[in-house]
């Protein structure tokens, strides 16, 4: 599904002393199959341009089409529930979502409100935990019960099991361990791949946004700052450390190296061995020029 | 976040009011509370009308905001207005609805019951939105104190509520979280059968009540960490203070109800 932000305001509690303008004049577009980053400094809207995605919030002023369905201040679609079922939105610490008294259940809890049948949410309950990795032996636990890595994947799965043509991540590895964080965000990238889902990423791991990524946003203060391919965006070092953020490490240390041995590497996504490959390469070619 | 409700919200400040000691506020509008029912004329009513509305614009709050934050209240008034029209029989016909008599004695004891029902949440709310919940508890403990002596925990007491008042707005913005993330998931809080509807939030209910107890244990647990062990010898971190001020504030007030009494019929 296309999406696009026109002229986009959002003001919380508006018309009272805590009135607070979250986003201004914020437009931009993702098209479908695309894998978007949306990132920025803490405060600066990514949450609430997030909740635009499925109609939990509407723009104050200015217009949001989400595929065919248009959302401005005065007008919501008839049918917002099959909105939400196409996009998927797992939230800042989803595991805060869990409530039933089993991980089948609590999977179970979304297709069931769109109107999936029986059999065939057994059948998505199974793909979407195995999905995550975990075993289909937690399926008769309390979820209450599980590890908060393992509440975090359950968590997920309820999202997924909705199987939504629009997948939106509000950081959805904050405070998971390292392996945990990489294992989850390739999952969602073959997810993306597999299935030709949008993806939405919101996160502080410029990592994560250098190595998924077609596209970047940068907000800050509720407006763009920076909008672009991950080459783009990610040359722009001095513009990003302006709004507290920065390059990945891996582009720092790639930069470094060229500068130092007067090497010109391109950073392509390549894997660490690939590039210690070409660093090696390009210093052996220097020392016969000697 | 419900903005409209403004019963309990407490806005920032300067002004005259805002500088006021709360137990003076507390004390005061106690004693506002209490005259207001000795008005019976309307000068008198307009009086303590006129200070009430000198005092909310003196407050520097918008007085849009305070009217529209009423709105919940207003309902109530109108209603005590309407069954006072319906049931008083007192005094002359002065005219017919739809056959339905309405007598002078009626209208005139509707208005001034509705006016003081507005007057005393007016003055209410005008306590709740100068005065941060910190001070309003820290005041009620102050003025209770005395009861220690009959071995009331007032300390306790005024810890659970400051604890209570401190942790709304968290379930507040907990409550807002936790519904979107479920209505992101098919939940419709807003249409649909009763049963439906009741159902509906048990989703919302479970995961509140969870962190609620999780917040509860850890905050004891900071606590003890941190070497609380109830409210024997603890210092104050802010001490209440009367200034002159307060005197000044005591004194107006002292002289609006004399010049009430006199109004009185
Ligand atoms: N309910 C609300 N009422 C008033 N202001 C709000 C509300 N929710 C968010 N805000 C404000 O809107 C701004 C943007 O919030 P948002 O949650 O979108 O930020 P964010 O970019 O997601 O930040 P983070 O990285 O910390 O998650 C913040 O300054 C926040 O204080
Ligand atoms: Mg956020």
């Amino acid at each position: 599904m296309d999406i696009s932000f026109e002229n986009v305001d959002y003001i919380y509690q508006p018309n009272s002393p805590f009135q607070f303008q979250a986003l201004k004049n914020l437009s931009f577009e993702i098209k479908s199959g695309e894998f978007v980053a949306i990132v920025g400094h803490t405060g600066s809207g990514k949450s609430t341009v997030i909740q635009h995605l499925n109609g939990l919030l509407r723009p104050t002023h200015g217009k949001t089409k989400i595929g065919d369905f248009t959302l401005t201040s005065d007008h919501k679609p008839k049918d917002m529930k099959s909105l939400r079922e196409q996009v998927g939105i797992v939230f800042q610490y989803p595991e805060h979502q869990l409530f039933e008294e089993t991980v089948e259940k609590d999977i179970s809890f979304g297709p069931a409100n769109f109107g999936v049948a029986t059999e065939q949410i057994k059948e998505r309950v199974k793909t979407s935990i195995e999905a995550v990795g975990i075993s289909t032996d937690l399926l008769n636990r309390s979820p209450f019960e599980l590890s908060g890595g393992q509440m975090r994947r359950v968590a997920i799965a309820g999202v997924l099991a909705v199987e939504p043509k629009v997948l939106v991540l509000d950081e959805p590895t904050a405070g998971l361990d390292p392996k945990g964080r990489k294992e989850i965000m390739n999952m969602f990238y073959r997810l993306h791949k597999e299935k030709g889902l949008t993806t939405i990423l919101v996160t502080h791991h410029m990592e994560d946004a250098l190595k998924f990524s077609d596209k970047v946003i940068v907000l800050e203060k509720g407006t763009k700052y920076l909008e672009g391919s991950v080459q783009e965006v990610f040359s722009n070092q001095a513009r990003l450390n302006k709004v507290q953020l920065d390059i990945p490490e891996i582009l720092t240390v790639v930069k470094e190296i060229n500068n130092r041995f007067g090497l010109s590497i391109d950073y392509q996504g390549q894997s660490l061995d690939e590039l210690a490959v070409q660093v090696s390469v390009g210093l052996k070619g220097l020392k016969k020029h000697e | 976040m419900n903005s409209a409700f403004i019963i309990g919200q407490y806005i920032p400040g300067e002004s005259f009011i805002h500088r006021l000691d709360p137990r003076t506020k507390i004390s005061l509008i106690f004693f506002f509370v209490i005259f207001v029912f000795f008005a019976n004329s309307v000068l008198s009513y307009a009086l303590l009308t006129i200070f009430s509305f000198l005092v909310a614009l003196s407050t520097k709050i918008k007085p849009s905001f305070i009217i529209k934050g009423l709105t919940p209240v207003w309902f109530l008034i109108i209603f005590t207005f309407t069954i006072h029209l319906i049931v008083t029989q007192e005094g002359e016909v002065l005219y017919r609805i739809l056959g339905f008599p309405i007598y002078s004695g009626a209208l005139i004891q509707g208005f001034s019951i509705s006016l003081r029902f507005f007057l005393l949440i007016l003055f209410t709310s005008l306590l709740t939105l100068t005065t941060t919940p910190i001070e309003i508890t820290d005041a009620i403990e102050s003025l209770l104190n005395p009861l220690k002596k009959i071995r009331l925990p007032v300390h306790e007491l005024a810890l659970m509520m400051s604890i209570s008042l401190r942790f709304i707005p968290t379930l507040m913005q907990e409550t807002d979280k936790i519904s979107k993330a479920q209505a992101s998931r098919g939940v419709d809080f807003r249409s649909g059968s009763l049963k439906s509807r009741v159902e509906a939030v048990i989703p919302l209910l479970v995961p509140l009540f969870i962190s609620a107890f999780k917040r509860a244990e850890e905050l004891a647990m900071a606590m003890e960490a941190r070497g609380y062990r109830g409210g024997e010898g603890r210092t104050k971190l802010r001490e209440l203070k009367i200034r002159k001020l307060d005197y000044l504030a005591m004194i107006l007030f002292s002289l609006v109800i004399a010049g009430m009494f006199l109004l009185r019929k």
